[in-house]
């Protein structure tokens, strides 16, 4: 058994460091207060191959693996949560799919630029009556000749105004519930299909976050994803990967604020030396390195399971659910360390705690975590 | 990276799961209540092998790897919590400590009867006044002649009554402050050894856990474990290890108290349903099998480093302060889930409970952990 990074990881993980402190980190604050969009940084990361990391060459990603992807969304967190939302919510459920589910003309004509980063993908899944409940899905899918006629509007889609293509879900026969429901795919600036406001945020504030909204949008035939009512299926595999991807959003934005607090304990003096002297700073770093440490193990377990082809499903919603959860403690205590600078926005650990808080509710809260691990637990335990 | 288990580890970890399923587990309960050592028990895992794990063949060992330890020593701590401290006090402490300084003559007179389970090791460093504060004992060695006379008393020693050897520690120069303290090997029947009082536990009260006391205890100068005045050196170099022995030891305690309380989750029926099917056990569930997983990932990171003999300080303390907090805080819910039944000893979880919480204080305190951790951090940090 070894946990150590292979020289290449090793290498992949210094690169996109370095990259990320050179290039992004200096815009998170200008992007989170102005609630601008990092364009240039978007366009950089594409330059540099890592807007379709874990996907195959001739799918225009670069051939990595998951725990390449994972250390990269790690790395760019670290430095700024809108851009590496971004860059996650492109990944891992706007490109995913296609990856997945595509047939080879889908995966050609979108998939390869999605992957290539010459746009941006987006998934639609949450509605206003259906977030971790996805029977409650109103949008509606009726094929008509030719077409697939939508009507219905989704929540809460990063990316959802600006995203080249959106995949998203909509029932196609009410009378399974959750398991009518199908995936379909829709461009930019199709008929019908328009985006509502950008939605004020608590954090991630540069990210977009759109209403969409399908008004008798005509899709063709071709724009849906594998075969009808198989969309439940299909977008539990999908955030089955995107909890690995969240779960390295959580670790990138802890150890970030983390690295903040230890360097600035050392330097700031109190009752004449570094209050890094104090046990009280001295157990709460402790704790907070130990619970990243255990939160990083959980993340490169699951990306690590997923790239031997064995079952990662527990092992993400596990990986998910504790890095979100420490992720928030850690930030919230990295505020601490810095005191009164800790609460200003120059410092970036406010921004950093105000960015993670998202971590355990997007792509299945906290709550939902609990019960896909509980399930997982009961099915190995045979049934009762 | 990776992280399967080679088929050798797999097999130990089954033979000792086995082992700990029909052996360890039907008699916990009645070894807690007599706080009686189980003598057959321990025969039986030395005759396995468990008892000097990590020592090569040569030296009576088993000759296995750190990860191949910490799995074994997880099944005994899910089997019997107590004689996975008997093991873990005899392998990490006695026997790595005299086959990593002893000279071959020690080596053959000590660690290999107790490496091969005939004997059973003992470590004695804690004093009534100084425990997270080791440097401050008070007892002492004085040479006379060929021999060192040991006068003082020691507390909290595992295996006090049971052991036969044990790596002591004393003050042989008092003006060398921890440069003064020396290791010496004292075995059952030097004479002015004696045995103090059996202390009555919270939990682990098969393992008898006693004063020692040395009433200018004759021991030969050869016995000597190392050199004189570096006893307290030795004494930190066998900490990483001690650290991962525990860490696992209280993932066996977490791993069981978790495992019978979500069976009797889903056999427990009330309001209709089992209880298994409210939220609030299920989540409660959820959150135990969570952190014995992040227990798990960080108690074999520390063994992996260890066994490619990287620096892992700083992961086997992390390992320990994690997986005992973890174990405390499972067998807590564990008890909560049995409720009534949880509070009586015809269930297993109050004995969990009880057991788990010494995992946050022996061998460092949590705050000791917290140092050391906080130590590693600012020392990275000036890098």
């Amino acid at each position: 058994m070894d946990f150590r990074l292979s020289e290449e990881h090793e290498l992949f993980r210094r690169t996109v460091h370095e990259f990320a402190d050179k290039e992004i980190a200096p815009n998170a604050i200008q992007a989170d207060e102005n609630s601008e969009f990092p364009w240039e940084n978007i366009k950089q990361i594409a330059a540099l191959g890592l807007m379709g990391v874990p996907y195959p060459e001739e799918l225009g990603g670069s051939g990595g693996d998951t725990l390449m992807y994972a250390i990269a969304v790690e790395e760019i967190n670290r430095a700024c949560g809108t851009t590496g939302i971004t860059l996650a919510a492109h990944t891992s459920l706007g490109t995913a799919p296609l990856y997945l589910f595509g047939t080879p003309e889908q995966k050609e004509k979108y998939m390869i630029p999605l992957a290539q980063g010459k746009m941006l993908g987006a998934f639609g899944l949450s509605e206003t009556g259906a977030g971790s409940d996805a029977a409650g899905t109103r949008t509606t899918a009726v094929l008509e000749g030719n077409e697939w006629v939508i009507n219905g509007a989704k929540n809460w889609i990063t990316s959802g105004s600006i995203a080249g293509t959106v995949i998203f879900t909509a029932m196609t026969d009410k009378s399974l519930g959750a398991r009518g429901v199908t995936n379909f795919l829709v461009e930019k600036g199709t008929p019908g299909f328009s985006c509502g406001k950008n939605e004020k945020k608590m954090g991630l504030r540069g990210s977009v976050t759109s209403q969409l909204f399908f008004d008798n949008c005509r899709l063709p035939k071709e724009n849906i994803l594998g075969q009808p009512n198989e969309g439940f299926k299909q977008f539990m595999q999908i955030l089955d990967g995107g909890r690995i991807s969240i779960g390295a959003m959580a670790l990138g934005l802890a150890q970030g604020a983390y690295d903040i607090a230890l360097r600035y304990s050392t330097e700031r003096q109190q009752f004449g030396q570094p209050i890094s002297n104090f046990q009280a700073i001295q157990f709460m770093l402790a704790d907070m390195a130990t619970q990243i440490e255990a939160a990083r193990l959980l993340v490169y377990k699951s990306a690590w399971l997923k790239d031997q082809h064995q079952p990662f499903g527990k092992i993400a919603a596990m990986a998910k659910l504790f890095a979100s959860e420490i992720s928030e403690k850690v930030c919230r205590d990295a505020i601490q360390v810095l005191g009164g600078y800790g609460y200003v926005i120059e410092n970036h650990v406010e921004r950093m705690y105000r960015d993670t808080r998202l971590t355990t509710i997007g792509e299945g809260t906290s709550e939902i975590q609990r019960i896909v691990i509980a399930r997982h637990l009961l099915k190995e335990l045979g049934s009762r | 990276m990776d992280l399967t288990l080679t088929p050798e580890q797999e097999m130990i970890r089954q033979t000792a799961r086995e082992f700990a399923d029909k052996e360890l587990l039907p008699t916990a309960a009645h070894y807690d209540e007599s706080q009686e050592f189980p003598l057959d028990l321990w025969r039986k895992m030395g005759a396995m092998g468990f008892m000097g794990l990590v020592i090569p063949e040569e030296w009576g060992g088993a000759g296995a790897d750190t990860l191949t330890y910490v799995l074994a020593l997880e099944e005994i701590a899910r089997g019997n919590p107590a004689l996975s401290t008997v093991m873990s006090v005899n392998n990490s402490l006695t026997c790595y400590g005299l086959w990593k300084f002893g000279t071959e003559t020690q080596k053959e007179k000590y660690l290999v009867s107790l490496a091969n389970g005939k004997k059973l090791g003992g470590y004695a460093l804690s004093e009534p006044d100084s425990g997270s504060d080791a440097v401050k004992m008070k007892m002492t060695a004085e040479r006379r002649g060929d021999n060192y006379y040991l006068n003082g008393s020691k507390m909290f020693i595992t295996n006090g009554q049971s052991g036969h050897i044990y790596l002591v520690f004393a003050i042989s120069d008092k003006s060398a402050g921890s440069s003064g303290i020396s290791c010496f090997i004292v075995e059952k029947g030097m004479p002015g050894f004696k045995v103090g009082k059996k202390l009555d536990k919270l939990g682990m009260r098969a393992s008898d856990t006693t004063e020692l006391i040395f009433e200018d205890c004759e021991v030969p100068a050869e016995n000597v474990l190392g050199q004189e005045g570096e006893g307290f050196k030795l004494a930190m170099q066998l900490l990483d290890g001690g650290r991962i022995g525990i860490a696992a030891q209280a993932l066996g305690i977490a791993q069981a108290a978790y495992e019978f309380a979500f069976k009797y989750a889903n056999e427990r029926q009330q309001f209709g349903k089992p209880i298994y099917d409210f939220q609030a056990i299920q989540f409660m569930v959820a959150d135990m099998a969570t952190r014995i997983e992040a227990s798990r990932l960080l108690v074999h990171q520390a063994a992996s480093l260890r066994d490619e003999g990287l620096p892992c300080g700083k992961e086997a303390s992390m390992a320990k302060l994690f997986a005992s907090e973890t174990a405390m805080w499972v067998a807590t819910k564990a008890v909560q889930i049995f409720g009534g039944y949880g509070y009586i000893k015809e269930y297993p979880v109050e004995r969990y409970f009880r057991d788990a919480k010494v995992t946050e204080i022996y061998e460092g305190t949590s705050e000791i952990q917290r140092m050391v951790i906080a130590k590693h951090l600012l020392r990275g940090l000036k890098k």
